[in-house]
């Protein structure tokens, strides 16, 4: 009689479930990341990638090949300290449009409001050299000699545009190499502390300001710092270091 | 008993209906043929790309085969798709310019031809301008210079009438109306077999055998940032295809006389850009760049290491370029050289399957 009466319970909660969807509100929407990029004010995206000048903040004039990044293990955490993570990663490469898209493959959370992180590259456990099949297949590997696993982003450009020596930068980033056989975590935690209220799905827009990986803290001086710079110690902290102020939350859409 | 009457006639009905079909149809079902998939390649990269309209069967890959030796395909019948592309130099020509039924060379090198099915971005030609590789083969056959037909027309005639192509054609494709459409699926379909993955490197990747010193030097030299910096366009030991098969201005000229991706996609910033090689079995595919232009190994290290040309679209990779490129010590170019041949793969070049019989 007992196990009558959970069935029962059990299919009026059922109906009701059942009812919501029909109202059209959802219990547990689907949430989905779009990442846009500018330089300051100026919008980039695959069709001014490689036309547009832009200048940094210690002056110099750029002229922009490519740019390709990595972000993973995104969490959102609502008002109760409630953490949903989503599996997955997503390599945005700024020359394909399709690719500023990051849906992960289960991303129903409860209606709420939170905050979002996620991380800038792989943490270490993630960043197992030769793991990824996607990631190994677009040439995205960070050297073993530097501590292996795989670039967190790939910026590659000309500098001084406006003078008659133009010349290439490589701002790649990744794992740091301390010394011979001894490397440091380079990963960074994006910890975006804007309120998302999450009533149905969702598509949330992550910005990220390119200009910033020249800014803050490090004014980027690529007269300096230019070329070599994987196997490069101090640069790639202050890549990491810069990378804190580059992302912010755009539009929700709902 | 009246159940296993009405059982029977419905089973002869069925078998009736059945045979009935098979005369009228005679269909061959053609057996799916499964690609020999290096366990390299299944370990560290994503699946190869076939096309769902062009799935490979035997008699489909038996079929390209004899098609890509076959003269047929040239107007006077002197020239095939292996006259340019010899199995013994990994399907490339020896030759700086590959020359034609009418005797006139070509601008470029031809391409080798192997892990094209690795190749995602499926565009074909070192400028990039064929999607897909039967959109690929459709072109040389009426090329006036390659194999010379004005269209494909009279080569469909010599197909349609030739005493056993369209046998061969019904037990592929189910029709014996051969078409250019189904040629090229044919020859597709063999040249996604065309796998290359047991050389040197992929055994010691595998950890059959190991590399010599040199090797091991050449490849940190290849790996590292500061020194060759090949990596970044040219795989890794993570990407056993060596190439990421996109398009780059290698420094190789300061004006460009061949504009290259820039020619198809009418954009001033792809001019000279050109479809990174792979640098597999380099042993066998000299010479070397679109054109050809370097006769040695020792001769393409050069380029990049001290003979890199500044021109508006160079890649920023070339980082060096100021410098006229990475100025390699004498011992780090030989040491190169020595890992790049370990990429070489004499099993591909010598595999009966890749030979005419």
């Amino acid at each position: 009689m007992k196990k009558i009466f959970v069935l029962f319970t059990l299919l009026i909660v059922t109906l009701s479930c059942h009812e919501d969807f029909d109202d059209n509100s959802v219990l547990t929407p689907k949430v989905d990341f779009n990442f846009t990029h500018n330089w300051d004010d100026t919008a980039i995206n695959s069709s001014n990638l490689e036309t547009e000048t832009v200048t940094n903040a210690n002056g110099e004039v750029i002229n922009i090949s490519s740019i390709r990044y990595l972000v993973s293990s995104f969490q959102l955490t609502n008002l109760a300290g409630e953490t949903y993570s989503f599996e997955g990663y997503n390599l945005t490469d700024l020359a394909i449009e399709d690719s500023y898209n990051f849906i992960p493959e289960i991303n129903n959370i409860p209606t709420g409001t939170y905050t979002l992180k996620f991380v800038w590259g792989f943490n270490e456990e993630d960043n197992i050299d030769g793991q990824y099949q996607d990631l190994n297949t677009a040439n995205w590997s960070w050297p073993e000699m530097l501590g292996g696993g795989y670039h967190f982003l790939q910026f590659d450009g000309m500098y001084n545009v406006d003078t008659t020596n133009p010349l290439p930068f490589n701002f790649h980033n990744g794992t740091a190499r301390v010394s011979e056989g001894v490397f440091e975590q380079n990963f960074a935690v994006i910890q975006l502390d804007t309120p998302i209220t999450i009533t149905n799905n969702t598509t949330i827009e992550v910005k990220m300001n390119l200009a910033e990986l020249f800014t803050n803290p490090n004014t980027w001086d690529l007269n300096v710092l230019d070329t070599d710079l994987m196997p490069n110690y101090q640069a790639q902290k202050m890549m990491q270091q810069n990378i804190m102020s580059v992302f912010s939350i755009g539009e929700i859409a709902q | 008993m009246r159940h296993w009457l009405i059982y029977c006639f419905v089973f002869s009905i069925l078998l009736g209906c059945s045979s009935e079909d098979a005369k009228q149809d005679n269909t061959y079902v053609p057996i799916p043929y499964q690609l020999d998939i290096p366990v390299l390649f299944q370990n560290k990269l994503i699946d190869p790309i076939i096309p769902i309209d062009n799935q490979l069967t035997v008699e489909g890959v038996a079929l390209g085969k004899r098609l890509f030796f076959d003269n047929i395909l040239s107007v006077n019948n002197t020239k095939a798709c292996v006259s340019c592309h010899s199995p013994q130099n990994a399907f490339t020509d020896s030759n700086q310019f590959s020359v034609g039924v009418t005797n006139t060379s070509g601008s470029r090198n031809s391409m080798p031809l192997f892990n094209m099915a690795w190749n995602f971005d499926d565009r074909y030609f070192w400028d990039g301008h064929a999607l897909g590789l039967e959109q690929q083969a459709l072109e040389p056959v009426i090329d006036a210079i390659e194999l010379g037909n004005d269209s494909w027309e009279p080569v469909e005639a010599k197909l349609n009438n030739h005493p056993e192509y369209p046998q061969l054609f019904k037990q592929a494709f189910g029709t014996s109306t051969i078409t250019k459409t189904l040629v090229t699926k044919a020859i597709a379909q063999f040249e996604r077999t065309l796998i290359s993955g047991n050389s040197k490197f992929d055994k010691f990747s595998n950890g059959e055998v190991t590399l010599t010193a040199q090797e091991q030097n050449g490849l940190s030299v290849f790996m590292d940032e500061s020194k060759g910096d090949c990596f970044h366009c040219h795989g890794n030991p993570n990407n056993p295809l060596w190439t990421d098969n996109k398009f780059h201005n290698n420094g190789l000229d300061a004006t460009f006389s061949d504009l290259g991706l820039g020619q198809v996609t009418g954009n001033p910033n792809d001019n000279g850009k050109f479809k990174s090689p792979s640098l597999r079995n380099l042993a066998y595919t000299a010479p070397y760049m679109h054109d050809g232009r370097f006769t040695t190994l020792d001769e393409v290290i050069e380029h990049y290491s001290t003979g890199l040309q500044p021109s508006s679209t160079i890649d920023p990779l070339m980082k060096k370029v100021g410098q006229g490129g990475v100025n390699l010590s004498t011992q780090d170019k030989a040491d190169l050289k020595a890992f790049l041949l370990t990429l070489s793969d004499p099993s591909f070049i010598n595999n009966p399957a890749f030979i005419q019989q």
